[in-house]
Order: structure tokens, then sequence, then C-alpha cells
């Protein structure tokens, strides 16, 4: 079988060596350069480049209408709503610039495709229209940078809410640990030198503030309409906190806290029963079925967004957003540190 | 202005010198004329083959894992062929080598293909060509700026044969992941090697870049002004010195990396529990790695877009017949990329953990350079109206780039801005970004100067009408492989994922990456026309006139034959600046810079 394949290849070779004798052969009869552009090279290249641009077009708004409903649906956050507003007057002011502009060169090139006879106009600069597009690009960037700062010094600022909920994300390679301050709403302080089987995120078995502390892996639930404020540690190497319905994000870094804050807006039911969510599920449950899988519900989920090593694209936790009594059901069943540490 | 003539006419005096003797016994050996030669030119093709050679690779590593990608858990036996039953058993890529394959593909069209390549090919042959130079100004560093290249090309590509597999951090190789081996196999000796063969990498490129930059300063001939200079020239000035300022950054970033590594040193580690025990590592920070990461990786991008830009600009007015628009505007728009790219390196690390104060100073830095990078694009534009257009496969590549330059670059807008940013860092969207605006505009612009420059190269032409194909093919299917990555990143899909199989919510993707996959495969496919139209017409291509483009420039006032010096007699005089094309009242509509001013003509477009 290798031999045919490679009898096959060699015999390629040759045919393909024959012909390109030929192709030099008959050129030498030939007065014209094969290199040399003639005037139906650029007509034809031309009239190409009008062609592409209309194919290009049509390939953005394909795109567009076919797969800008499987985007993450609309933020389930206070702030993750401002970061949409901003997103969509970016996207709609981007595209319109990548059309138009990419509309002058390739009609540009289109219109101007050269012939024998032609002669191009001798226009070195233009001051006035330098200047144009150089203030008009300017001024359109500081209503950018005015309103992306000022949402980001909202986002990134330190909660001031006295109701908050402090969650801390705990990263290792490849799962989280989401841990709760408990009743005395603080969190106890960790140590890495005392990591161990039973004590996975390294808490100071001497910190009384730690005991009520309240440890959860796979899935952990938050309130909804109250500041979350996470702090995020890791075990190992730098990992992400990425909660896309959110429009969160930051890294979990070895050595340090990092904060993000958010409060969320929708319950996990809620976002089951919205329109846009029953679309893109119902358009992931077509995608199950033809793989053979298991129809599934919508759920927010945390997801690693850095490179972390072999198992970084399976290292996930389900987030449940639910109103404030059954989140505190919920939490009142769950086991604090010290009473697994007991056992 | 003395001291310049002095060096000048010495320079001159050496070189000619050199001259006499290579007539006196005419046969130079093997060795040194074609592999320890110290030509520009030689040098020039060397890092060009090394580069088409590296490319290849890189790419056919992006197509195991785009498939990887589009039909996660597949059997391919090509991939099992290609990586043996270690990595891909049956033909399935294994979770370790999917990263390594990222990480290096990333490593090599970054340093070895768009660094190493574009600036080594094009700086080489055009800086001393179009600036009237016989050579270098030292055609030893110059050789050895190849052979560290070389060194090190060789050093990374042998990691791909060790037995953990090479570096697979992703090519920003961020600390703890590439500092402590537990943490991945690719941590091991394969990490080792990456930081060697970048090191001697960083070696060959501050050789080449005071090279040049010592050069255009000293060198230029009689009447070749620094506003005379051909857009290129500029480029690549520019290039190098942000190659200067900056690399060495990245050799103390890697240094304290061996160290840590090594040495028991504490710079990027603390707080570490990994492989069942705490390390001993205290104080240090991941952050302090990605400041100086960053430092470097910034300018990087424009190390690799500068050069790109500066060949399209000549080909773009050489082929449009118009002399290029707003050329000062064009120099002073370079000049502004290359000073802001020192200070914008923080937008890569809004996400973090950096203090979001330091963050939105660099939101402002970055949106700033939004205006010269409009500015360059709009000039692109205005040259082509009201011209007389040469498609040659070089200006078919050309415009391409401005078009990736005009699609990737708008979205650059978005990622700057940090509260975007929090929903897309790190997503494919991203992904999408940087291959649109960097990898497509370099390496069209790539081709664009191998196309245009290939009759300077080898002496010979290239196929025109496979060049045609090669463009269509190429723009098609690059734009298919990452313009829908843009709606994976709007859907969350984070990038470096093996497979994006494992979370329900990505299901209904499957469509959009199998389009990027089989755009990839055929783009890829594409190339083997440019392969074969390359290295077919080194050697048999048609012989190429003196000067097939009508160009202004120097380099195509020599003859078509690699002369030791370039010039057989005296060096060319400049008497006009690059771009008189259609210039009213002449004859001809290009009037070469070795044209004489007419009385009462002024120069340099009415400056």
């Amino acid at each position: 079988m290798k031999l045919l394949v490679l009898l096959a290849i060699v015999l390629l070779i040759i045919a393909g060596h024959q012909l390109l004798r030929i192709i030099e052969l008959s050129r030498g009869l030939k007065k014209t350069k094969e290199w040399e552009l003639t005037d139906s090279d650029n007509d034809r290249m031309g009239k190409a480049m009008l062609v592409f641009m209309v194919l290009f077009f049509a390939f953005f708004f394909w795109q567009v209408a076919r797969w800008n409903d499987r985007s993450l649906p609309a933020a389930a956050s206070e702030h993750g709503l401002k970061i949409d507003l901003l997103w969509d007057a970016n996207i709609y002011l981007v595209t319109f610039i990548f059309l138009v502009t990419n509309f002058f060169l390739f009609w540009f090139a289109y219109k101007y495709r050269g012939h024998a006879k032609a002669k191009a106009v001798y226009f070195p600069h233009n001051n006035k229209l330098e200047m144009a597009w150089t203030i008009i690009p300017a001024s359109a960037l500081a209503f950018i940078i005015i309103f992306g700062l000022k949402y980001w010094n909202e986002i990134t600022s330190v909660s001031e809410d006295p109701n908050k909920v402090l969650v801390e994300l705990y990263a290792k390679q490849f799962d989280w640990t989401a841990r709760y301050a408990g009743k005395d709403g603080k969190l106890g302080t960790t140590d890495f030198r005392q990591i161990s089987g039973s004590n996975s995120v390294g808490m100071d078995t001497a910190d009384v503030l730690g005991s009520d502390d309240i440890l959860v892996k796979n899935e952990f639930h938050i309130p909804v309409n109250k500041e979350i404020v996470f702090e995020m540690r890791s075990r190992d190497v730098i990992h992400s906190a990425y909660m896309p319905h959110f429009r969160a994000q930051m890294n979990c870094v070895p050595g340090m806290v990092t904060f993000f804050k958010f409060k969320p807006i929708k319950t996990t039911a809620e976002m089951r029963n919205d329109p846009y969510v029953k679309q893109l599920m119902a358009g992931i449950n077509a995608q199950r079925k033809i793989n053979g899988e298991e129809p599934v519900e919508f759920d927010y989920t945390l997801l690693c967004n850095k490179i972390c090593g072999s198992s970084h694209y399976a290292m996930a936790m389900t987030i449940i957003v639910e109103s404030e009594a059954d989140y505190n059901n919920w939490i009142a069943k769950q086991k604090t540190f010290k009473t697994v540490a007991q056992k | 202005m003395a001291t310049h003539t002095h060096t000048q006419t010495e320079h001159e005096h050496m070189v000619h010198h050199d001259h006499v003797h290579h007539h006196d016994d005419h046969e130079e050996s093997f060795v040194s004329k074609y592999i320890f030669s110290m030509d520009h030119k030689m040098i020039s093709r060397q890092f060009l083959i090394t580069a088409v050679v590296m490319a290849v690779i890189a790419m056919t590593m992006s197509v195991i894992f785009r498939m990887q990608l589009a039909w996660p858990g597949e059997k391919f036996a090509f991939v099992n062929a290609l990586l043996g039953d270690k990595w891909a058993k049956d033909g399935i890529l294994d979770p370790n080598m999917y990263l390594a394959l990222v990480t290096i593909h990333g490593t090599i069209m970054v340093f070895f293909v768009l660094t190493g390549g574009l600036s080594g090919t094009f700086s080489n042959l055009l800086i001393p060509y179009q600036i009237g130079a016989r050579d270098m100004a030292s055609g030893f560093l110059n050789m050895l700026s190849y052979w560290f290249f070389f060194l090190s090309s060789v050093i990374m590509l042998s990691s791909l044969f060790i037995d953990d597999g090479p570096a697979s951090g992703g090519w920003t190789i961020y600390p703890p992941l590439s500092a402590v081996p537990e943490a991945m196999p690719g941590s091991k000796l394969g990490m080792t090697l990456w930081l060697i063969s970048m090191t001697i990498f960083v070696v060959s490129s501050l050789l080449g870049s005071l090279n040049y930059i010592i050069t255009i300063i000293n060198l230029r001939t009689k009447g070749m002004k620094m506003t005379r200079m051909p857009l290129t020239v500029w480029a690549f000035l520019i290039t190098a010195i942000l190659g200067v300022l900056s690399f060495p950054v990245l050799v103390s970033c890697v240094l304290l990396l061996i160290m840590d590594r090594g040495f028991g040193t504490s710079f990027y580690l603390s707080d570490i529990y990994i492989g069942g025990r705490p390390l001993d590592n205290i104080g240090g920070s991941p952050i302090l790695f990605e400041h100086l990461f960053w430092f470097l990786g910034h300018p990087e991008v424009y190390i690799v877009l500068l050069p790109a830009l500066g060949i399209t600009s000549e080909i773009i007015a050489t082929n449009s017949r118009k002399p290029i628009f707003g050329y000062r505007a064009m120099i002073g728009s370079m000049l502004a990329i290359g000073f802001l790219s020192f200070i914008v390196w923080g937008h890569h690390m809004y996400m973090t953990g950096m203090n979001p104060f330091l963050g939105s100073v660099f939101v402002f830095t970055t949106l700033l350079i939004a205006i010269p990078s409009a500015v360059k694009a709009f000039n692109y534009i205005t040259t082509l109206w009201k011209g007389n257009v040469q498609f040659t496969p070089a200006m078919l590549f050309s415009i391409g780039l401005v078009s990736s330059f005009i699609t990737g670059g708008v979205t650059g807008i978005i990622l700057a801005d940090s509260t975007l940013d929090i929903n897309v860092h790190d997503t494919y969207f991203v992904v999408a970004h940087f291959h649109i605006v960097m990898g497509l505009s370099a390496i069209f612009g790539m081709f664009a100067g191998v196309y245009h420059w290939f009759p300077k190269l080898f002496l010979r032409m290239m196929n025109k009408k496979l060049g045609f194909v090669h463009f269509w093919f190429t723009l098609v299917c690059a734009y298919g492989t990452f313009f829908p990555q843009h709606f994976l990143g709007m859907a969350g899909v984070p990038r470096r994922y093996y497979t994006n199989s494992n979370f329900p919510m990505f299901d209904n993707l499957v469509d959009i990456n199998e389009i990027c996959t089989i755009s990839a495969i055929l783009g890829a496919l594409a190339q083997g026309i440019f392969l074969f139209n390359f290295f077919y017409s080194i050697f048999r291509g048609e012989k190429a006139p003196q000067n097939p483009w009508n160009s202004t420039t120097l380099e195509w006032t020599t003859p078509m034959a690699n002369i030791h010096g370039n010039w057989p007699g005296a060096l060319p005089v400049v008497h006009r600046w690059s771009y008189d094309y259609s210039k009213p009242g002449k004859s001809t509509d290009f009037v070469p810079q070795t044209v004489p001013l007419e009385e009462g003509e002024v120069d340099g477009g009415g400056h």
C-alpha cells in the first residue's frame, strides 16, 4: 500500500515536470512576458476587487444573521447592562467604519483599475483632508474613552454596600472552590503551608474567624439583587474567574488576592424563562440531540479563562442565582469548615 | 555634517577596496558565498528561506489544532503520522500536545516568521539598496545576526522532539505555569529550550537592529536626505529602534524566569502549593513578569506590523502610479505609533489584578494609537484614488493588507476599552482581532514584499497567474478562518481550550468552528501554490529586467546581477524624493530618484 502511494507520488512528480517543460517551451514562443500585466489582467483583477467586496459584505451580514443570536444573553448583572450598552454603541460605530473604509478601499481599487492609456493624478498631500481624518477619529475616541472610563471606575470601585455578600473563589489545577464568610461575615485567614487533603484551600486552623466559613465545590449559590464581592485566590498557577453571563472576569494569581464585584439581577429560574435564552437553549439542545446527548437547561457558569495546564478546558463551576430566602435556606444547610474538619 | 561625509567616503573606500579584491580572485568559496556570507543580499535570502520553512511548520501546527477544535475526538491518521502514538494515539490529539502546538505556533509565527523573517529579509535586502549603500555597516555582525537566528530556530524546533514535549504554557509563558515543572509536562525541558532559544533570538535581533539603525543613519548616499527616503526604510528604521529598546527587556524577563526555574529565586513566585507540596518561594509576583513581558510584547506587535506597512506604502504608491498620499504624515504616524507602543503594554493586563487606575491610564494611551493608525489607513485609500492601479500580485496583497488592517484594527478600539475588555478578554474575540490585524496584515505585507522584490532577491520573476490564484485563495480563506471567531468570542468561548464540547453552553457553536477549520485547511493548501511558485521561480522563473515595475527607488538602478557592493561603478546620487509618479510635465509616469531636478522643479510633493 505504502509502496503504491510512493509510486503514485513519483509518477505525479514526473508528470508535473514534463508539463512544466511544455509550458516553458511554449512560453519561449510568445512575445509578451508572463509576468507583465496586461490591460485585461488589470480589468479582471479590478472587477474581482468589486466582486470580493460584495461577497465579503454578504459574508459579514450572513454571519450576523446566523450567529448574532448565539451571543451571550443580555447581562444578568447591574453593571453588565452598562457594559452591554457601551458594547452596542461601540460595535455599531466600528461596524460602520469597517464597512465604509473597506468600501472605499475596494471601490477605488475597482474604479481606478489601470490601463495602458490611463494617467494617474499627481496628488501628494492635502493638509485639510489630513487634518479632517486626524480630528474626526480623535473626537470619536474622546467619546469612547470618557464613557469607557466612567463605567470602568464604577465597576472597579471598592464596595461600600453594608449588605454585600462576600465569596472567595479559590482556583487550583483543575477545579474551583467557593468559600463563604459564614455568620461573622469575615473570611478566615489562609496559609498555603497548611494545605492538605482535608484542608484543600489552606485555611489557617488557628484563626477562629475561619471556623464558620463554608466551602463548596461544583456549584455555588448567590442571592439576586445583592452586591456580591468576590475575592479570588489561586493555589498553583494563574487562573481566571470568568463569569460571562455577568460580564465579570478577574485573574486568580498565586501570592495575591484579586477582587471583582457585581449585583446579579436575574435568578437562574428567570433566565430559563427568558425568550432569548430559550431560543439559545433550543439551538444547544438541537445540537446535543445530533450528538446523542441529553438535553440540558440553562445554567450560569464560572469558567477558567487563563491557560492553566492540560485540563484548562474542563475547569468550571455552576452558579445558581436565587431569591434571598432560597439562598438563606441553602446556606443554612451547608456545613461550616469547623464541622467538616472535626469529622 | 562633516563627520557624515567622512564616514561615507571611508566606507566607500573600504568597499571599493573589497570590490577590487573581489575581481582578483573571482571564485568565492561555496562556504563564504552561500553559508557564512556577509553580503546583505545573501543574508536576506537566508532569512527568507528559513522563515518560509518555519512558517510551513507553524501553519501545519495550526491545521492540526484547528481540526481538533472543529471535530474533537475524531481520529485523523495524518495527525498520528506526524505526532506519533505518544501525542496522538489513534490520531486523537493529546490535550498537552494541543497546548504545545498552540504555544509553538504562536512563538514561531510572532518571532521567527514575522519578526526574524520579515525584518530580516526586507531590512537586509532593502536598506542598503534603497539608501544607496554598498552593504550593511557591519557585514560581520549581519552574518552573526542570521546565524544566531538559525541557531535559535534549530533549538526551538528541537524542543518538538523531546520526551516531555515542547513549551506549552502559551506563547506568553506566564509563570508560575512556565516556572514550575510540576505544573505541566511542557514546563520541563521544553520550557528550558524555549527560553534558551528566545535569548539567542534576541541576540540575533539586536545585532540586526543595531546594524540597520547605523546603516540608515551613516551610509545614505549623497542627496539621500531623511525626507527623501522611501517609507520602507523609515519603517525599518523605526522597527529597529523599537527592537533595540524592547527586546533587552524580554531578556531580563526571561533571565529572571530562568533564575526562578533553576536557582531557587522567587521573582515571580509566591504562596504556591503544587505537586503535593508547598514551594519555598515567597514574595514574588507573576504580575512583574507580565509587566516585563508586555513591555516587549506590545512594541513587538509593531515590530511585526511596521515593516509590512512600510513595504505596502512602497508597493501601493508604485502600482497606483501615484505618490504615496501624505508622505510626511505617514512618517509622523509611524513615529507616533512607535512612541505610543511603549506606553500601552498594560492593556494586556486589565484583568490581571493590576490596579484599576493604572488600567485607565492604559485605556487612554492605547486608544490614542487609533489616530495615527486611522491616518495611515485613510492615506492608503487616498493613494488609490484617481490612480492607475496596476494589479501585480504584490499590489493585490498590499490591498489585502489595508483591508485586514482596517478590519482587525476596528476591533482593537473595543478591546482597548477596559470596560468592554472585561467580557471578551482572553476569548476568541481577541484571537480574531490579533490574527486579522497583526497576523494577516503582516503576512500579507510579507507576501507583497516577496512578489515585488523577488527580482532583486533571485534575479527572476515569479509567475503572475499563480500569484493571482494564491492571493484570492489566501484572502478568502483568511477571512473565512478568522472573521467567524468574533462570534465565538461574543458567545464567551475562552481561547486555548482543547475542546469546547465540555460545556453545554458552547454546543451550538459547532458550525462556526467547522467553517473556521475548513477555511484554515483550504488556506493552508493554497500556500502550496505559493511554495511551488516561489521555489520554481528561484530556479526556472523568467529572467528579470532591471526595473520591472517602473519604480523610482535606487534598488532598481543596479544591474540584475548579484554584485558585491551593489553598484558596479560609483554610488548613485539622489536628487529627489522617492515618489515622483505621474508628476505633471514629465514624459514618463515615473522619475527615478537619480534624475536631477529640472530648473524650478519642486521636490518632495510640494514641500
